[in-house]
């Protein structure tokens, strides 16, 4: 109360003659105004309307670029679809099932199965690494580093999320595989009674290299998210928690956590779309192969984005029809992947903006 | 139940900042104590610093002794955990957790101390909701968020919080500033009734309601800006509003104050 400036005060007939074009008509009930502005209602006769206003004009522009956003998404699923569509037809195997990738033959025969696994192990992978170590790096920065330690490992590891996949991509190929083929190797011969490490190798250049390169990549994203999501958690939620006798890790799980909840979920999902997405990393650091394994060690996987990294350059009008049938389905990946992060933040949603 | 807590001496900074100078009092059990006083005087830092909440933040520390029926406070060796436990307190601005219902918020203290067991949770969810004169107005929708209550409510349900623990002392930091009228009276209503099973510390800009509600009061004052804090005089509160021995008391109560 009282922290709202009047919003009567334009209302009142006032003796300046002189409005404003922007001024709103006084009839308008919200006109915003200040204590210390005059009154500027015109003591005449009630001003016409602006008939046109930088009002009208920048709300004509805006409506303008929301509906060309529009258009040009729709044109490009169009156009993607009809060029899709035609390979399917020409498909002599089944898309869903097939596993394998040869559209480029007199009898084309590919399917998704394989590359959507691939696509979506490794970065299950990425995130069953990424996000506990995320997790922890953020709420270090956030509730337990000192300040001045604080700002500069957060600056780093935010630009550790600009380096460029290639770089890696090739980082992984050239230097990551060694330690992991190694790591396999130890994997391999003390648990290969668990079908995820078992095989006879090579190993290396596997599903394992892949999802481990993914997630350092999606490391910077989930720490700095998460990180802004944890320090904005109300200082008298931390100070409730700790006046009610909490250690410092029983406040985080009081408060700073379920507040952090949704945003953290909203971090992972963008992680994951990353993961999910990411091409040229995957295509530079798995051994293609066409199957469905669950195996992580031995050489192989595949993913749709690498895939098509891989296969654009030589592939004929099926074949890249092929591939951005392909490339739809790591479409409607993402979709479901980002609605049911959607589903799941509304859920509380209710709880959240009581809060505000 | 309730303790007796005595403060000799009590001086608490913000780094190089004195905020309060050498604070000496000694609250009974059950007894309500009004800490009263211009803002800045030092009120809540003496009260944050009676159950150690003045160190949560950096470079903040005390001098003296605080001890809780003669158990010093600032033992090295004691848990600050336990202290906190033992002195519950009630912050200015409503706080229930925002993403907790008003059961668990009413609960989450003891869920703070591991008790797990439903019907032990249930029991003192519904006890502590009674005694903050809540449960009437709460108990058909225990489920829905905490934050949505009507501010005096979320500032009973955030005394139901703390009393949940079965503390020994209570504090509260002008607890009704935030809140309208009758939610004042509703919460001095509760304080009465506290009474009986606490020993309860108030900080009140309100001289009527220090004058309304409690046995003893404190006044605390500064000089000027940049200099720390002082209890000026701690009486009953019969004697401090009726006949108060320092001028400045006197001044501050009548409305002659600076
Ligand atoms: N977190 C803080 N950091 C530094 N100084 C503070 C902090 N909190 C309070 N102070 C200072 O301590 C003095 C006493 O404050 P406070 O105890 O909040 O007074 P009151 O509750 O009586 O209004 C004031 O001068 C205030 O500026
Ligand atoms: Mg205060």
């Amino acid at each position: 109360m009282g922290d709202y400036p009047s919003r009567s005060v334009n209302a009142t007939a006032g003796d300046l003659g002189v409005t404003p074009r922007h001024a709103r008509g006084a009839g308008s009930g919200a006109s915003p105004s200040n204590f210390d502005e005059p009154p500027r209602g015109g003591g005449g006769a009630l001003p016409k309307k602006a008939r046109f206003s930088i009002e009208a004009g920048f709300r004509g522009l805006s409506t303008a670029s929301g509906a060309m956003v529009l258009v040009i998404i729709v044109a490009i699923a169009v156009f993607l679809i009809s060029k899709a569509i035609p390979a399917l037809q020409a498909n002599t195997g089944n898309f869903l099932t097939q596993f394998e990738w040869r559209p480029n033959e007199a009898q084309p025969s590919f399917g998704i199965a394989a590359l959507a696994f691939g696509t979506v192990l490794s970065s299950v992978i990425a995130l069953i690494v990424a996000v506990p170590i995320a997790l922890s790096i953020a709420l270090f920065l956030s509730h337990y580093a000192p300040k001045r330690l604080a700002t500069p490992l957060g600056f780093v590891i935010d630009l550790l999320a600009a380096v460029p996949s290639v770089v890696f991509g090739l980082w992984g190929r050239d230097v990551f595989q060694e330690p992991v083929r190694d790591f396999s190797i130890w994997l391999n011969k003390y648990f290969s009674w668990i079908p995820l490490f078992g095989g006879d190798g090579p190993f290396g250049q596997s599903v394992l290299l892949g999802g481990l390169v993914l997630a350092i990549m999606v490391l910077p994203i989930v720490t700095s998210l998460s990180r802004e999501v944890f320090q904005q958690t109300p200082g008298m939620n931390e100070e409730a928690a700790l006046a009610l006798g909490a250690t410092r890790w029983e406040m985080i799980r009081t408060a700073v956590l379920p507040y952090g909840k949704p945003g953290v979920i909203a971090a992972v999902m963008l992680g994951l779309g990353r993961a999910l997405g990411e091409t040229i990393a995957l295509a530079l650091t798995l051994s293609v192969a066409f199957n469905i394994s669950f195996n992580l060690i031995e050489n192989g996987g595949n993913s749709v984005a690498a895939n098509i990294a891989n296969s654009f350059a030589e592939a004929n009008d099926t074949g890249r029809g092929a591939l951005i049938a392909s490339g739809l389905v790591l479409f409607a990946i993402t979709l479901v992947v980002n609605m049911t992060a959607r589903a799941i933040i509304y859920r509380r949603r209710e709880f959240r903006d009581s809060a505000a | 139940m309730a303790k007796r807590i005595e403060a000799s001496n009590v001086s608490s900074y913000y780094g190089s900042f004195k905020a309060i100078d050498s604070v000496s009092m000694t609250v009974e059990p059950k007894t309500i104590t009004a800490l009263i006083g211009p803002s800045g005087c030092g009120k809540s830092t003496f009260l944050r610093s009676i159950n150690r909440m003045h160190e949560v933040l950096p470079n903040a520390r005390i001098e003296g002794s605080l001890t809780i029926d003669d158990q010093n406070i600032y033992d090295p060796d004691v848990d600050v955990t336990a202290v906190r436990r033992m002195i519950g307190m009630v912050f200015q601005r409503p706080n229930p957790f925002p993403t907790m219902s008003i059961y668990e918020n009413a609960v989450a203290g003891l869920k703070l101390n591991g008790v797990k067991k439903k019907s032990i949770l249930d029991e003192a969810a519904e006890k502590s909701l009674r005694s903050a004169n809540l449960w009437d107005e709460v108990k058909d929708r225990l489920d829905r968020p905490g934050a949505g209550l009507s501010g005096g409510q979320q500032q009973r349900l955030c005394i139901a919080r703390t009393i949940a623990v079965e503390p020994q002392v209570v504090l509260m930091d002008e607890p009704c500033s935030a809140l309208d009228p009758i939610s004042t009276l509703a919460i001095e209503d509760l304080m009465f009734k506290l009474k009986d099973r606490f020993t309860i510390i108030i900080v009140t800009h309100n001289m009527q309601q220090a004058a309304r509600v409690s046995d003893k009061t404190g006044f605390f004052s500064i000089d000027k800006t940049g200099d720390p804090g002082r209890l000026i005089e701690y009486d009953d509160t019969q004697k401090i509003f009726s006949n108060p021995a320092q001028k400045k008391t006197e001044d501050y109560i009548t409305g002659r104050f600076g």
